[in-house]
């Protein structure tokens, strides 16, 4: 799941050569914006076939967050 | 016919059933978009536009929706996306006025032309909003007013209603921008339609002389405008209010 992800994030973010793991912070480490962070959950969303308000955006700031949240969701 | 190329291009125009709206629909139309005419209460109006441009050979659909309202506008955007897979263009152009002196504007009035012409645009937008960002492309024009630039004896509500408009077309052009998608006002001063024919003579005539060209507008001088905004020939431009007015506000 994590690989997953870290691949959409790459892909996404245009990275190249960045190791992604659960502690890995989107705003910090990976110099994304809040709309871009955006743009990642709508991928996830397609991916994973659930359903993400932005509301619940707010909480998750790094990819081990994410992670918990969309298994919490998909569970 | 006009010069712009809006083949493939899927445009929803929000209160199209007449005036402004209805010439800008048939003219993207014209272009080669996919028009949904939207409109609230003239269903017959909205069908004769929906035949005018399937006369001339083009693509259009009408949709019922108060933009006023949230839900309802969700539902059309909704059923658009799901029927045209996307929106490329949104024209947000429903508008009304309850123009009086402020002291004797009711509280009604205030919130019906807030509500219809800055909410609606909100409404739209906030709906579309994942759409654009999918598409990383897309024309957002909010039809503002020379009333909203330069303030109106008589219609508060209405030049506050779109002074924000401009400043929600402001704001979401600097949001948007890294994602490709252009967002413009457009500012019309005094055009020939039912809202400025319903004014009395007197009126227009003293509008007219505010005027440098000495002339109403007519809708076609604003749907060029939105076609241009709409077409890659104004890939950019972004954050801007044009006033499409007759020198109304030099």
């Amino acid at each position: 799941m994590l690989e997953k992800i870290a691949q959409i994030i790459e892909e996404k973010l245009g990275l190249d050569g960045v190791e992604i793991t659960a502690e890995t912070r989107f705003k910090e480490d990976l110099n994304a914006d809040s709309l871009d962070l955006f743009d990642l959950v709508m991928e996830f969303e397609d991916e994973f076939g659930t359903e993400i308000p932005s509301e619940d955006l707010e909480g998750i700031t790094t990819v081990g967050a994410l992670l918990d949240y969309i298994e919490k969701k998909a569970g | 016919m006009s010069n712009y190329d809006l083949k493939d291009k899927v445009a929803l125009v929000t209160g199209a059933s007449r005036g402004i709206g209805r010439q800008i629909a048939i003219h993207l139309a014209q272009c080669g978009a996919k028009v949904i005419v939207n409109y609230c209460g003239s269903k017959e109006a909205a069908d004769e536009v929906v035949d005018t441009i399937k006369a001339g050979g083009g693509t259009a659909e009408s949709m019922q929706c108060d933009v006023s309202d949230f839900v309802q506008t969700q539902n059309m955007t909704e059923k658009i996306t799901e029927k045209y897979g996307k929106v490329d263009i949104l024209v947000n152009n429903a508008g009304v006025t309850r123009d009086n002196l402020m002291i004797k504007m009711s509280e009604d009035d205030f919130d019906l032309v807030v509500t219809t012409n800055l909410k609606g645009a909100f409404n739209t937008i906030r709906h579309l909003y994942r759409n654009f960002i999918k598409l990383k492309s897309g024309k957002i024009i909010n039809i503002s007013s020379v009333s909203g630039v330069m303030g109106n004896a008589g219609q508060a509500n209405y030049s506050a209603s779109k002074a924000g408009v401009i400043g929600l077309t402001k704001s979401l052009a600097r949001e948007l921008a890294s994602r490709n998608i252009c967002v413009n006002a457009i500012a019309p001063g005094f055009v020939e339609t039912d809202m400025t024919n319903r004014l009395p003579q007197s009126t227009q005539e003293s509008a007219r002389n505010m005027i440098p060209l000495k002339k109403f507008g007519k809708p076609e001088d604003i749907a060029e405008m939105v076609a241009f905004l709409a077409s890659e020939k104004a890939d950019y431009i972004t954050g801007q209010v044009i006033c499409v007015d007759g020198g109304m506000s030099i």
